[in-house]
């Protein structure tokens, strides 16, 4: 895998190939777990970083599995290719931007990453497409029990799985599903939902993309605890949640088309018709455009675009991918009307295909 | 362009923190500043809201038990309260009584009912043993025995391949 080759395509959870694809973009699961025998990255000099490092790359490279992983030394590639990283969500922000020995293993498909010297040493990460919290779950455990054969993880019978901050101690797990949820926001009964959420413990986060605040309608929905619980009742209590809130995003749906068709059709020719034509765009707006597209396509409102291209054109037009599909650096002014123009291109392509 | 609320760069990162009852916090930062910015408190949730909550404790308390010194590592338990990490793995011992209380905090419960390591019993043993020769390792170099350190560090080597 070369990062060059990474912006020709998408991950496998951007395809919209798992269940109830039109609401959940994807299920994911995160383990956090440290080495017994060295202090926590917060902690460790830049030299035990690299012996960390350098120790779980060896570890990852030999792991009785039927997957390829390859390794991306952080702090050798340029910030545009982390930043290409974070964007397709292998690598987290706080990792990209800190310092010193660190990376991340990516497995074929970009299902798996496993990063080194996150907050701590190794977080292990499946994303799958659509709701699929169970699949990447397994798959999660499995490399867990893989590794764990070949690396002594800071263990205690009492406390679980130690971490550098107590709010993951125990499981170290953290399951989040992410959600494209327009027409609850379009109904105004969004807020309704995460109140019920808070209500038992589910943390909600705005995804945000560059100078947006929760833009495109997508949110994440994760656990809070995890100490006292068992993995698999973690990932129950959000498994059987998101199904009711799929059933409201629903219901909100069938209530805009019924009580409002003309104006979701105007928002949505509308947005369509802004994308095809604009010269300049914010990555927030294109944000807020596509999420009206999105859901246009989900209604069968419009049929000019399938859901998979706009989904990459959610991707494709963050700032790091699109000055890797340019092959240059561009200025935030330049960036905004390259987007369009690559939206501009990207959308008569289509035309001229139908 | 708005600017950071922790520096004066253009923010770039702009965050919604959903608080419940409808209330929402709008958060806007800089690239530089938004790792701080988890750190303080979104990754955190509810848990850093015990973090800075006095987790019992006097001031007295404070300035005779908040001045013990992880072995290990060498932090103390101001140290945790001012970067909210931990320093390493034993600070869970050392810092047990501190800590427990802010773990019923922060998850309801305090003990582990999740997944095991299989091979937790052998870990045990190999990371004790594994322990005790980086040990003798920074002895030999204290004392300039670099082959004695040598000969270690290879012992390491091959029980770390195992
Ligand atoms: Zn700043
Ligand atoms: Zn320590």
């Amino acid at each position: 895998m070369n990062l060059d080759s990474l912006t020709q395509n998408s991950g496998e959870w951007l395809r919209a190939v798992g269940p109830e694809a039109d609401i959940v973009i994807s299920s994911r699961i995160r383990l956090a777990r440290n080495l017994s025998s060295f202090p926590f990255t917060n902690r460790a000099n830049t030299h035990q970083k690299a012996e960390i490092e350098q120790y779980l790359q060896g570890r990852l490279q030999k792991l009785d599995i039927d997957l390829q992983l390859d390794y991306f030394n952080l702090a050798t590639i340029t910030p545009l290719d982390r930043q290409l990283l974070v964007e397709r969500q292998l690598v987290s922000r706080e990792l990209a931007n800190s310092e010193g020995p660190r990376g991340v293993a990516v497995g074929a498909n970009e299902i798996v990453s496993v990063m080194i010297n996150e907050e701590d040493h190794v977080r292990l990460q499946v994303i799958r497409s659509g709701f699929s919290m169970d699949e990447a779950w397994q798959e999660a455990d499995r490399l867990d029990d893989k590794l764990e054969e070949k690396v002594p993880y800071a263990f205690s019978e009492e406390l679980g799985y130690l971490t550098a901050c107590p709010t993951n101690v125990g499981t170290g797990l953290r399951a989040s599903v992410m959600l494209h949820l327009p027409a609850l926001v379009l109904t105004k009964q969004i807020e309704k939902v995460f109140r019920a959420l808070q209500k038992i413990n589910l943390a909600v986060r705005g995804l945000y993309g560059e100078g947006s605040r929760a833009s495109g309608d997508f949110y994440q929905i994760s656990n809070q605890v995890t100490l006292g619980k068992s993995e698999t009742t973690i990932i129950n209590e959000i498994r059987d949640v998101i199904p009711q809130i799929i059933a409201y995003e629903r219901q909100a749906r069938q209530t805009l088309t019924r009580e409002s068709r003309p104006l979701i059709l105007d928002r949505v020719k509308r947005a369509f018709g802004v994308l095809k034509s604009a010269a300049m765009m914010t990555s927030e707006e294109t944000m807020d455009l596509l999420s009206s597209v999105r859901l246009g396509v989900n209604l069968g409102l419009i049929d000019d675009i399938n859901i998979v291209v706009v989904n990459q054109l959610f991707i494709h037009t963050q700032p790091a991918h699109l000055q890797k599909l340019l092959g240059r650096e561009l200025d935030s002014e330049e960036r905004n009307s390259e987007r369009a123009r690559f939206l501009r291109n990207r959308l008569s392509e289509m035309d001229s295909m139908n | 362009m708005q600017k950071c609320e922790r520096c004066t760069s253009p923010a770039t990162v702009h965050i919604t923190e959903v608080l419940g009852e409808g209330k929402f916090e709008e958060h806007h930062v800089c690239e530089q500043c938004y790792p701080k910015y988890l750190h303080d408190s979104a990754d955190l949730g509810q848990g850093a809201k015990a973090l800075t909550s006095d987790s019992g404790g006097s001031e007295l308390e404070e300035a005779l038990f908040g001045q013990q010194e992880c072995p290990d590592c060498g932090i103390k338990f101001v140290d945790f309260r001012n970067n909210h990490r931990l320093g390493c793995s034993r600070d869970y011992d050392v810092f047990r009584n501190e800590l427990i209380p802010l773990l019923e905090n922060i998850h309801g419960e305090t003990r582990h009912v999740g997944k095991t390591p299989r091979r937790y019993p052998q870990t045990k043993q190999a990371e004790a043993e594994m322990l005790q020769l980086r040990q003798r390792i920074k002895r030999a170099v204290d004392r300039e025995d670099y082959e004695e350190a040598a000969r270690l560090r290879d012992q390491i080597k091959t029980q770390e391949d195992v």
